[in-house]
């Protein structure tokens, strides 16, 4: 039987076991809308604007490592997806984004809603299609559902034309992919791991810097094998929080920019650094010349494009995670003579032990403003680490990764590359689909929130029960805070005067809103959003003008650090 | 350092922005850029010369095997290979000067492909160093036009030590 573009789309999509999608439809893509009602396993979202379904479906793809899918109209429907595709490929997150395009005898025509989608994200995807004929299509959706969740994940678009939604053709889906141009290798060098394994047996002072690809590679209990057995501590880079247990004695914490005094130290002073899954970004390298100085480097990525591309390293593996832990693991238990690790490495773990006693990420209690640091503790101790937390940007995701700890993977899901404002909320909304009955926090501040506030109303209409919670300082917090550090003080638009009342704003929606001001009545307050069935605002009113700490100066070396 | 890539890529629309795009993107440098199918189907081969230091290079080489649509990326500068270009040049020949013009050409083994009253237009084919040396000789006489393919080149078959 021969079916429309359309149901060619959606057949697939349920083939390739999507059960989420997060759109909102326009004039290029009614047909695709019109024929969902017959593919009930196919739930859609709609969202109040696109930016929402496509940090949705990042926060659906973060929280369950299953490919995202966001549908949107042709013309401003896709341009404002843009910022989320970015957002998605900075942080290697696979999703696919459907965006609907004009008749293609209309292409190049300045149409009505027409732009061309495909060179605008160019640039930010990991890779995209423009559909020109509907016998195309079949094969090219099973491709992007490949390219996004295989070798290093990424959003992939896929740019419909309405007249290839309406052609009709017969369906088959292909079983199997072969692409002569694609091909990751995944498994490990024998050679290069026997390397890095020799460089392990003879270090004093090991230490895992593990980032983003542990997480999409599930390999969280590789790496926590091999550091608990061979005594390595850990730190990692905020997208990898919550691949290795944050509450394990080998866990030094983040490192970077806002990293803890440990983390940066225990860098600065290791003889062997092995990086897993990260790409030494500038936030977590500090002065590229000063990192790391004394160590050498094993590189662990799927991607080679991210080895030496910021340090040098003296053994590279290009290769997923999980299978190169677990060749060195292999190597290691044929290994004859394998040091006492403990006796090792036990002055090193003595010297970092002391670094974290000295200089614990740490502020002052205060009943009234609220410490910002005091509320996220407190999230954590009423959620013991079972929540997923989602953050915006800036103050707010940095208090988040410094007093929270998390313990498992896909837990902590926030917008690393790019730093994304307006991320954490609709990201929540994503993950609380894939997970209707765990608890999902956003910790927001008073300025990002409102980049995205309008999906309150998604939240609500479709009972999502994301809790928001709002560090309101009543600034741009951490551009105010470089202003006070480095800028004279000059808090040149960052005030957010005449915030809304977030309380009253979530009444409006028809979700709860509850304020604190005493810090005797966060856990209540706190504990009493959470019980509520659906969604809810806190609206914290915190110390205006408190600072991150600690903090690495940009372009200073990450040793220099401004503790309080 | 000065390199040669030879770029083998599905031949499909957009696939020239993508590799532009990407060396524009990440602040990369193109010399010269020429592209045209292979006799298999469905692959274009494109040539590429570029200019940066080995870590730059070596980036260049790693971000174009990334992108999807390229199949085989090659960088021939560390081997022998074959090199070369063609350009045509529309250079002024007053008749009191023709003759001087036509000597050079000829020591260069250009070609004359068309001539006018007061010019010529030469055809040739060379490496860089040639054909910046016939650049040299002619500007005195004034070039009026100039046009290049940009260079093409291939492995040689015997990779002598």
């Amino acid at each position: 039987m021969e079916r429309t573009g359309a149901q060619i789309l959606l057949e697939c999509l349920r083939q390739e076991g999507v059960d989420s999608i997060f759109g909102f439809p326009g004039g290029a893509v009614i047909d695709i809308y019109h024929h969902l009602p017959d593919y009930p396993s196919l739930r859609h979202f709609l969202v109040r604007h696109e930016q929402g379904a496509i940090h949705a479906a990042d926060g659906y793809a973060r929280a369950t490592g299953q490919v995202g899918v966001c549908l949107v109209t042709s013309g401003p429907g896709a341009t404002n997806t843009v910022t989320g595709i970015a957002t998605a490929y900075m942080d290697s997150i696979p999703v696919v984004i459907i965006t609907g395009q004009v008749p293609t005898p209309l292409i190049g025509n300045d149409a009505f809603q027409e732009v061309d989608i495909v060179g605008i994200s160019r640039p930010c995807v990991k890779h995209n299609y423009l559909v020109k004929d509907v016998k195309d299509l079949a094969w090219i959706v099973k491709q992007a559902f490949y390219l996004a969740r295989t070798g290093r994940p990424g959003p992939v678009l896929v740019d419909l034309p309405k007249d290839v939604l309406q052609a009709k053709t017969l369906f088959e889906y292909p079983e199997s992919i072969s692409m002569r141009s694609y091909n990751p290798n995944l498994a490990p060098n024998r050679r290069q791991v026997r390397k890095a394994t020799e460089l392990l047996r003879r270090s004093q002072r090991p230490l895992v810097y593990s980032g983003g690809g542990v997480i999409s590679s599930d390999a969280a209990e590789e790496l926590t094998w091999l550091c608990r057995n061979l005594r390595i501590p850990v730190t990692s880079t905020l997208m990898g929080l919550g691949a290795f247990p944050g509450d394990d004695p080998l866990w030094l914490g983040m490192l970077g920019m806002h990293g803890t005094y440990a983390a940066n130290m225990a860098v600065g002073h290791t003889d062997l650094l092995l990086a897993v899954g990260a790409r030494f970004d500038d936030r977590v390298t500090g002065k590229i010349s000063s990192f790391a100085p004394a160590a050498q480097v094993v590189h662990i990525d799927v991607d080679p494009t991210s080895i030496r591309k910021n340090v040098n390293v003296d053994v590279p593996i290009v290769a997923d995670c999980r299978l190169a832990l677990r060749g060195i693991r292999e190597e290691l238990e044929i290994c004859p003579d394998l040091p006492d690790w403990n006796t090792v490495h036990q002055p090193w773990l003595d010297q970092l032990a002391e670094w974290q006693r000295n200089h614990p990420v740490r502020y002052t209690y205060a009943d009234e403003p609220i410490k910002p640091q005091f509320v996220v503790e407190k999230i954590y101790e009423l959620t013991k680490g079972e929540a997923i937390i989602t953050t915006e940007v800036g103050q707010n995701q940095m208090w988040a990764a410094q007093f929270s700890r998390f313990h498992r993977p896909r837990t902590f899901l926030t917008s690393g590359g790019l730093g994304t404002m307006g991320y954490g909320f609709p990201a929540a909304i994503g993950a609380q689909v894939a997970f209707p009955d765990r608890l999902v926090i956003d910790i927001a501040g008073d300025g990002s929130i409102q980049m995205n506030i309008q999906e309150m109303a998604t939240a609500v209409s479709y009972n999502i029960p994301v809790k928001i919670v709002i560090l309101n300082n009543g600034y741009l917090g951490m551009v105010r805070q470089w202003q006070e550090l480095f800028y004279a003080r000059n808090y040149c638009a960052t005030c957010m005067h005449l915030n809304p009342d977030f309380v009253k704003l979530a009444e409006a929606y028809g979700a709860a809103g509850f304020r604190v001001t005493k810090a005797a009545d966060v856990e209540r307050v706190l504990k009493e959003a959470f019980a509520v069935p659906g969604p809810a605002i806190v609206d914290v009113v915190v110390e205006p003008e408190e600072n991150v700490y600690p903090m690495v100066p940009a372009g200073a070396a990450l040793t220099d650090m401004l503790l309080v | 350092m000065r390199h040669v890539l030879s770029v083998l890529v599905e031949n499909e629309p957009g696939v020239l922005s993508r590799v532009v795009g990407l060396f524009s993107g990440r602040g990369f440098n193109i010399e010269t850029l020429n592209v045209g199918p292979t006799l298999e189907d469905g692959i274009s081969l494109m040539t590429i010369t570029t200019a940066g230091d080995e870590q730059i290079i070596e980036q260049i080489i790693k971000q174009l095997r990334k992108l999807v649509t390229v199949v085989k990326v090659v960088d021939l500068t560390h081997l022998q290979s074959v090199e070369r270009e063609m350009v045509l040049i529309k250079v002024n020949a007053e008749d009191e000067r023709r003759a001087e013009v036509l000597r050079i050409a000829d020591i260069f083994r250009c070609k004359v492909v068309d001539v006018s009253g007061n010019d010529l237009t030469l055809e040739i084919t060379g490496d860089q160093g040639k054909i910046r040396a016939i650049v040299n000789l002619l500007q005195r006489f004034g070039i009026k036009e100039f046009a290049r393919t940009g260079t093409v080149a291939m492995r040689r078959s015997m990779q002598m030590e």
